[in-house]
């Protein structure tokens, strides 16, 4: 295990590697004049000048390099262009809006397409299964921004069931008033997409023998669903969290945007907008060695959940 | 043998023609296919400027409602303002302007002025400024498709190329090849659009790229290529040591010759189901950076930017936009993607029922 562990730690080292690379140089080559585009139109040559010895920009290429992974292991990013806020403080305070609002959103989705998934699987086949599967393929078509377009339009201004948008600083606040209109609309969305891929590990699974072993002993339904197949679905399962537990970092940015949502997600987008490179290289950074290592405990975690998984 | 022999041997349906006889049995896919192909005409005919070429002219009164709803009755769009009652008092004696306005007045009589009239009304209503909704639609249909289209060529190009050069040769450019595509997949999906796009926007490729359409293009195709890369992959180095290629190698057929005439038309079934599936996501991420601003340009239209105008009008009552762009959207969304699944089965017997 201990080995296994060291092993996967080494072989993440090139990848992480790759991606500082990757970030580099994009900005270094593809990107506008970092002193330009924060000194404005209006700045003189020597502002210019000042601003690249500031940054080091004058010094060469390998150095700026070496700078570069300086920041990304001492945390020190310096400020925002755009706000001068700080970008450890940024992060900081951002990222408990997003996850006040996506921890709910993985949580419910995820309980909801095992359900969902399992109730379809179990009806395979029949006419309820098609309508299902036509449903879905319909609502996967729209696009998200209408759900959430009409959804807020119609929960929070017509019907008035919730806030339309806003955040306070108490976290009771915000999860009672203002998270339950997103979080609902979100699991909403999920629900389609979700439901079909859920079905499909469900339906892998139930046509094993051992379901109907446990059918001829006698075994009730709900015992077989929720025991035999579940857990044996669980890898699949655990495989798409997984893919998604990083999002849950960044945060839905469209809900985010839509609801006014103080979040890491509408902050990068704002970044976008205003070329904030260093936020946006921060985070691309950092939620890249986070994927990595959500990859590993995912991989670590197939052991407890399936004895039969070796590690090498 | 003689040609009378090669005659009497039945000839067996290549791939394709197999494919396409499974695929007209299938009514689903066929109705797919012909909806496709309806769209697929309109942003021709809409690229070649036949339909919808006059999107931006201001047709109908400001939100001109569609012709089914009929005009606005309140009046609130066509209020007049009276004109003011009482002696008009003459200041041409201290208004400094007055000896020139004759000379205005013989200068303005130069310019023809014609009275455009607005409709009340418009098949599927007006906009803000009163453009067509439905031509709109149209445009939009034009610019959305086109770019998922030619982003999920681009994208299934670089994957289908690296694919097979990782996949054929292995070893040293395998690993290179595997490195990459590890770097692309850790970093999360939307940072990587995020990064791109902040890149695109303010650095010198943005000169020269100009019209917005190609940064959404260069976005998705550098970010979607690695699904199909490793799909690829792994066919290539099925396929690479089978009997077929064994032969070519024997009868002198080069790398390039064994990886792209040889060993691609056995593969090209799953190159085309990703290609499709692709245009598919790529069309809802083109509208959803085109709603965020980070797609078109202003003076272009899109699925995307009609949603944006959208959000607003619907607050206001003017729910037409949102349902044309969506219904627009939705039909061509679902019949793609059904077209897709009926291709994946035609292509691949052995995945039905799956």
């Amino acid at each position: 295990m201990a080995s296994y562990l060291l092993r996967r730690v080494w072989q993440m080292i090139p990848t992480l590697g790759g991606v500082i690379l990757l970030v580099f140089f994009l900005f270094k080559y593809f990107g506008g004049d970092p002193a330009e585009l924060l000194a404005g139109l209006s700045a003189t040559p020597q502002q210019i000048a000042s601003i690249r010895t500031q940054l080091g920009l004058d010094r060469p290429v390998a150095e700026q390099l070496w700078l570069f992974v300086q920041n990304i292991f001492t945390f020190n990013w310096g400020n925002s262009w755009a706000t001068n806020e700080s970008i450890a403080a940024l992060f900081a305070t951002r990222l408990p809006a997003t996850l006040t609002i996506m921890v709910p959103i993985l949580v419910l989705e995820v309980a909801l397409a095992i359900v969902a998934g399992l109730a379809v699987a179990y009806v395979r086949g029949s006419l309820t299964d098609r309508v299902i599967m036509v449903v879905t393929t319909v609502a996967l078509s729209v696009s998200f921004l209408v759900y959430i377009i009409v959804g807020q339009y119609l929960f929070g201004f017509q019907l008035g069931w919730f806030a339309v948008q806003g955040w306070s600083n108490s976290l009771w606040k915000n999860l009672v008033v203002y998270a339950p209109l997103p979080v609902f609309l979100a699991v909403l969305v999920s629900l389609a997409p979700n439901t079909r891929l859920y079905r499909s590990f469900f339906l892998d699974e139930i046509n094993h023998d051992y379901v109907r072993t446990a059918r001829a002993k006698g075994v009730g339904e709900n015992i077989i669903l929720f025991k035999h197949v579940l857990r044996n679905a669980m890898i699949p399962i655990l495989t798409n969290v997984a893919t998604q537990l990083p999002g849950v970092f960044i945060g839905s940015f469209l809900i985010e945007v839509f609801f006014s949502i103080p979040g890491l997600g509408r902050e990068v987008l704002l970044a976008v907008n205003r070329s904030d490179y260093p936020v946006i290289q921060a985070a691309t950074v950092y939620l890249a060695s986070l994927t990595m290592v959500i990859n590993l405990a995912t991989d670590v975690l197939y052991k407890f959940v399936d004895p039969r998984v070796t590690l090498q | 043998m003689n040609a009378a022999l090669l005659q009497q041997i039945p000839r067996s349906p290549g791939v394709w023609a197999q494919a396409w006889m499974r695929l007209r049995t299938d009514r689903v896919g066929m109705i797919a296919l012909a909806i496709t192909v309806f769209f697929v005409g309109l942003v021709l005919l809409a690229q070649l400027g036949w339909v919808a070429g006059d999107w931006q002219r201001e047709v109908g009164k400001p939100y001109a409602p569609p012709h089914f709803v009929g005009a606005i009755a309140d009046g609130s769009q066509t209020a007049v303002v009276d004109a003011p009652t009482g002696a008009m008092v003459d200041l041409s004696a201290i208004d400094p302007l007055a000896p020139r306005y004759k000379e205005w007045a013989e200068r303005a009589a130069k310019f023809t002025t014609s009275d455009t009239v607005k409709t009340d009304t418009l098949p599927f209503g007006g906009d803000r400024l009163g453009r067509d909704v439905l031509s709109k639609a149209v445009k939009g249909a034009q610019v959305s498709i086109a770019v998922g289209l030619v982003a999920a060529l681009f994208a299934t190009l670089i994957g289908t190329v690296l694919g097979a050069v990782g996949g054929y040769f292995g070893g040293k450019v395998g690993d290179v090849l595997e490195w990459i595509y590890n770097v692309f997949t850790a970093i999360p999906y939307i940072l990587l659009v995020f990064a791109l796009a902040a890149v695109l926007k303010s650095g010198p490729l943005a000169g020269s790229l100009g019209n917005g359409i190609w940064t959404v293009v260069i976005i998705l195709s550098v970010v979607g290529w690695t699904g199909i890369y490793r799909l690829v992959r792994a066919e290539y180095m099925k396929h690479r040591s089978r009997e077929y290629v064994r032969a070519a190698e024997a009868i002198g057929a080069s790398h390039l010759s064994r990886m792209f005439v040889h060993i691609l038309p056995n593969v090209s079934h799953v190159v085309l189901v990703q290609l499709s599936l692709h245009v598919v996501s790529f069309i809802k991420s083109e509208v959803i950076l085109s709603f965020l601003g980070l797609g078109v340009p202003v003076d272009m239209v899109s699925w995307g930017t009609m949603l944006s105008e959208a959000q607003v009008e619907l607050v206001l009552g003017k729910w037409w936009q949102l349902v044309a762009a969506t219904g627009f959207m939705a039909t061509f969304v679902t019949a793609f993607a059904l077209l897709t699944d009926a291709l994946r089965d035609a292509l691949d017997p052995k995945l039905k029922n799956l």
